[in-house]
């Protein structure tokens, strides 16, 4: 007979504490492996593309980055409306752990966009609609990251970081599209890198496992920061103190 | 509602008039930061009647985020915020007659002097036109996406430069569409998909950053 | 295997600069996030520790 998991349970940060705890070891390792993998491929399989030769090789981290950049975006607006809403510390305290890790993947993807768009077009920096767009996500989230830490009132600073949040991810594809078109406007200036290159399937499989890569190493690294704010801000509770208290490792 | 709406607006701007250099000084940024630029890139006037647009634009966002810091501070600090709040009114109505203030005070200046401006950027009628048009509709979108920045921030100490932070990339339609239509006007063609555009942003607005603004200052406030 | 040696390898066509300057900074700052991250988590950890611990020789 199985048991129902009642997943509401995971909602108490106990609960959470515990649960991410077992599942941290599987996630390294799903990153690892499927870098591992996805990097052979990348590297070793896939062959040399015939406009852009061997540079081509860092959309293996560039889009993946730029993906990820956008879905925790996503899921730190998400939870930190049903912190707000719902009244849900936990869920609050995962958006806080989730804004650092994206605005790092933002930062990746403009770095890689970069070294990629040197060799491609030779020009370090072009304003074009995708790189500007990421840009403007860069500055969304340091937004976020900056009010909630100017904040002191926890309570406040999650709702104030909700607020934000939805406000921004409402606002994300006016203003994709308004970039998109000021783009468009002024194209005599700029090249458009959102013209992939014509990928052999091998070069997608390699991406897609990156992907895949990069959002396991995701979950994990959020895990441990959210694990880090479960035990700053309920220091004080009976819980945390139990585990001290009954020799459980409260360093593992 | 529509008496809430002009007792907290003529409220607001009896104050700005009592304290009207005080009014004055975004208007007196956004002149001073303006000039800077010729000094900065040269004063070629063909380089200087393309960049305008942009330039005008982008020192008329500076200017509006710099005199919101105060547009929810003062009556927070001296208590007559929270009063507002408790009695019951919705503060969504509040929150439109102020940014509707904020507009008055710091935007419709800036609309006024935009002709003169772009006089000193050498830019001719009709994109003279189009500028000042596009920062009439443009304008009020900012007063409105600045006040849920104000009302988030509202106490905190590095209030101005997190208003700054969050606003700005919220207003880069409005920059992109505001400027686009005087460049359009200058290639010889019709602005009037610009002019489309920056209503519907401005309605938008108008619809949302008020309900927005009244959570924001609920949640600073309790 | 594409490569001939791991000279090839290292200069990735010409294009070695940029491959592994992406490569390199991506690995580090994937390596510095998580270690950064545990070691809030230890700290938090400690802190909890020591207010347990007072709490416990209050109640004694």
């Amino acid at each position: 007979m199985t048991r129902r998991i009642h997943w509401f349970t995971f909602a108490s940060p106990s609960r959470f504490y515990w649960l991410s705890g077992k599942l941290l070891p599987w996630l390294w390792a799903s990153a690892a492996v499927l870098t591992a993998i996805g990097l052979y491929i990348g590297f070793f399989v896939a062959p040399t593309d015939a406009t852009q030769g061997e540079s081509y090789r860092i959309i293996f981290i560039h889009v993946p980055a730029a993906w990820l950049s956008m879905i925790v975006y996503v899921a730190m607006a998400f939870w930190a409306a049903m912190g707000w809403m719902l009244n849900a510390r936990m869920a609050s305290m995962m958006a806080r752990a989730l804004a650092p890790t994206g605005a790092l993947f933002t930062f990746i993807a403009l770095w890689t966009g970069a070294f990629w768009g040197k060799p491609t077009w030779g020009a370090w920096w072009v304003w074009d609609a995708r790189l500007t767009s990421e840009l403007i996500l860069l500055f969304l989230y340091l937004g976020y990251i900056a009010l909630v830490e100017a904040i002191d009132d926890v309570r406040r600073a999650d709702k104030a970081g909700a607020l934000v949040a939805i406000v921004g991810a409402i606002n994300v594809p006016i203003i994709y599209f308004s970039v998109r078109w000021w783009n468009t406007l002024h194209q005599g200036a700029t090249i458009s890198m959102t013209a992939a290159p014509k990928m052999a399937s091998i070069m997608l499989t390699a991406m897609l496992l990156m992907t895949f890569a990069f959002w396991a190493y995701a979950f994990a690294v959020v895990f441990v920061r959210a694990r880090a704010i479960v035990l700053e801000r309920e220091a004080d509770t009976a819980w945390v103190q139990e585990m001290w208290l009954q020799g459980k490792e409260a360093a593992r | 509602m529509r008496d809430l709406f002009l007792a907290v607006l003529v409220r607001d701007l009896t104050l700005a008039a009592r304290r009207r250099i005080e009014a004055l000084l975004p208007i007196v940024f956004f002149v001073v930061a303006i000039s800077l630029f010729p000094l900065g890139v040269g004063p070629e006037p063909e380089k200087l009647r393309q960049i305008a647009p942009g330039i005008v634009w982008v020192c008329a966002l500076l200017a509006a985020m710099l005199s919101l810091t105060h547009l929810y501070a003062a009556d927070h600090a001296d208590g007559s915020l929270e009063q507002l709040l408790l009695t019951g009114e919705s503060a969504v109505v509040v929150a439109f007659a102020k940014a509707a203030g904020h507009w008055l005070v710091s935007g419709l200046p800036l609309v006024l002097c935009a002709p003169l401006i772009g006089l000193l950027f050498d830019m001719h009628g009709d994109a003279l036109v189009a500028l000042t048009l596009s920062l009439l509709l443009g304008t009020p979108t900012l007063s409105l996406l600045g006040s849920v920045g104000s009302a988030l921030t509202l106490g905190l100490r590095s209030a101005g430069m997190l208003i700054i932070l969050l606003v700005l990339p919220l207003s880069i339609p409005a920059l992109v569409f505001g400027t686009g239509a005087v460049a359009a006007i200058d290639a010889g063609m019709s602005a009037q998909a610009h002019y489309s555009i920056l209503g519907a942003l401005l309605i938008f607005t108008a619809l949302t950053a008020p309900p927005a603004t009244a959570a924001a200052l609920r949640i600073s406030v309790e | 295997m594409i490569w001939g040696s791991a000279q090839e390898f290292f200069h990735m066509g010409g294009y070695g600069l940029y491959v592994w300057g992406s490569y390199a900074v991506t690995a580090v700052l994937m390596l510095v996030e998580p270690w950064l991250a545990a070691r809030r988590r230890r700290r938090a950890a400690q802190r909890a520790q020591e207010t347990a611990e007072m709490a416990e020789m209050g109640h004694s």
